[in-house]
């Protein structure tokens, strides 16, 4: 399945925020969006995930939904956004209450995503009883019980510490290696986008315009070899030297704001 | 490594501990200190009575308190005033509380009962409930029903204040998420705006059980045969001083109890925070 975002154009009251948007993501692919603080990231998200009413421009899916999928575009939150009230368990198997499903299949898809993250051991545990990476993989597990055609991502690690961080990353590259899951993934840090995604958008400082899209030639299983560093190098300096200005620039326009 | 202060490379001279600075300004549980407290404060009213400090008429120490106590147990009259207050409380709370959860429920959700509800309930929530007591005697006559509706009437409001307030404090990112994954109205409802009010509607039942103990008291002196307010009153007109403390002693019980049971729940229900 795919997303096609058309000139999209959204405003809080006078104040622009995405500026005619054109974006494909493609099946299969994992697009990274970069950008600096305001630039309506996670807005476009919000957009996408159809959580957000566009001022203007149209967000639609291309391609049949898949075989088991309940919920075509789903959401991972940076915050986690889990019921505290709720066990793991019960937090998983919310999203699925509301689907006719025999009850054998919403025991089963509860048990594929929390095992799949590791996290069977602790389904009877609350949320305060977790770590925050185990907070998010409750959160992954979850979009995963629903079998979504595009996942979205806004800033999914963001609250992590750095250790935290790069074992996640291992498990969205072990999770695309499997299932070829579509993403858009919103971040502000350069390495997550250059070790995961396929092709990375930079979005200029507000009101958001696509400045730049770079497409990551390295495969990502490679790309932490030796051979690979060379090539990132480059990439990272260009991605960089893109949002540097921007991101001073937004950081004078808040200053004086 | 060694030790390095212990050690003779360590400029003895000019070697200074450093201070501790950080005492202090975090509560501890110091349940004895309560208790001793209570028991400091009886007996010190026990002596001003005996040392004849205080006219046992108008100041009777605990001990004539007690006895009083026990001789309303023993004559039944405890249970009898008792029981009428426990009614009057259970059925006014709880229809006005069934009023206010409604209510603010509704304005909780939906942006034009808010904009109805939100003048009507600050024009009416500071209004004293007891002084349309006459009023609901007029409407409801002197006996039960005008007593259940100024209790309920009291409860009423600041439950909607609090019901809808808790609604607010709900973190829109999980109502977000529950959409996101196409969850219907009403089970985003019943997932999560109840129980994610839950703290916060418990809070404003521990506001209403006090409020309910105060009006039904009030109520009770206005106008009842039977009730511990009217039996504090009737001890009052008599001038029987030590019987007065002592229903003022269950009164002070009663709202222990009802907070107690409040806490009890909130420990039950709120386990997750």
């Amino acid at each position: 399945m795919r997303l096609l975002i058309s000139d999209l154009t959204h405003r809080y009251d006078d104040l622009t925020v995405l500026d005619r948007i054109d974006l494909v993501l493609n099946e299969g692919e994992v697009l990274a969006v970069i950008g600096p603080s305001g630039c309506g990231k996670s807005t476009l998200l919000g957009i996408a995930g159809g959580i957000v009413a566009p001022s203007a421009g149209r967000v639609a899916v291309d391609g049949p939904v898949p075989d088991g999928c309940l919920n075509p575009i789903t959401y991972v939150f940076q915050d986690f956004a889990l019921l505290p009230w709720r066990s793991v368990e019960e937090n998983v198997a919310l999203v699925l209450a509301h689907h006719p499903l025999p009850a054998a299949d919403r025991r089963a898809r509860v048990e594929e995503g929390l095992r799949r993250m590791g996290l069977w051991e602790f389904r009877q545990a609350l949320p305060k009883q977790l770590s925050g990476g185990m907070r998010q993989r409750v959160g992954i597990a979850r979009a995963l019980a629903v079998r979504p055609a595009i996942l979205l991502l806004d800033e999914p690690l963001s609250a992590l510490d750095a250790q935290t961080r790069e074992l996640l990353m291992d498990d969205f590259l072990d999770l695309w290696r499997r299932e070829k899951t579509t993403a858009l993934y919103v971040t502000h840090n350069l390495d997550e986008a250059l070790r995961l995604a396929d092709r990375v958008v930079v979005l200029s400082r507000r009101p958001g315009r696509i400045r730049e899209i770079v497409t990551i030639e390295e495969p990502r299983d490679r790309r932490l070899a030796p051979a690979a560093q060379a090539h990132l190098a480059e990439v990272r300096a260009r991605l960089w030297h893109l949002m540097k200005a921007e991101a001073q620039m937004a950081d004078r326009e808040i200053a004086r704001a | 490594m060694p030790d390095p202060i212990n050690t003779p490379t360590s400029t003895q001279s000019t070697l200074q501990a450093v201070r501790f600075r950080g005492g202090g300004f975090h509560p501890r549980r110091h349940p004895w200190a309560a208790l001793a407290a209570f028991a400091l404060l009886i007996a010190l009213w026990e002596g001003t009575s005996r040392v004849g400090l205080a006219s046992p008429l108008f100041l009777p120490p605990p001990s004539a308190v007690g006895r009083a106590l026990a001789g309303m147990i023993a004559d039944g009259s405890l249970w009898l005033n008792l029981k009428a207050s426990l009614l009057r409380i259970g059925v006014g709370w709880s229809l006005g509380t069934l009023g206010g959860l409604t209510v603010g429920l509704l304005m909780g959700v939906a942006s034009v009962a808010r904009a109805v509800g939100v003048p009507l309930v600050s024009a009416f929530f500071p209004i004293p409930k007891i002084a349309l007591l006459p009023l609901f005697i007029l409407w409801f006559g002197i006996g039960e029903a005008s007593k259940f509706a100024t209790i309920g009437f009291g409860v009423f409001f600041p439950t909607v204040i609090a019901v809808y307030s808790a609604i607010d404090s709900v973190p829109r990112n999980l109502i977000r998420m529950a959409q996101s994954f196409g969850l219907p109205w009403g089970a985003i409802l019943r997932n999560i705006l109840l129980p994610g009010a839950l703290p916060g509607i418990l809070a404003g039942f521990r506001i209403t059980a006090s409020i309910a103990l105060i009006l039904v008291v009030a109520a009770e002196m206005i106008g009842a045969e039977y009730g511990i307010g009217a039996f504090v009153l009737m001890a009052g007109n008599l001038m029987q001083t030590d019987t007065l403390l002592a229903g003022v002693m269950v009164m002070s019980a009663l709202g222990l109890t009802i907070g107690a049971l409040l806490s009890l729940l909130e420990r039950r229900l709120l386990v997750w925070r």
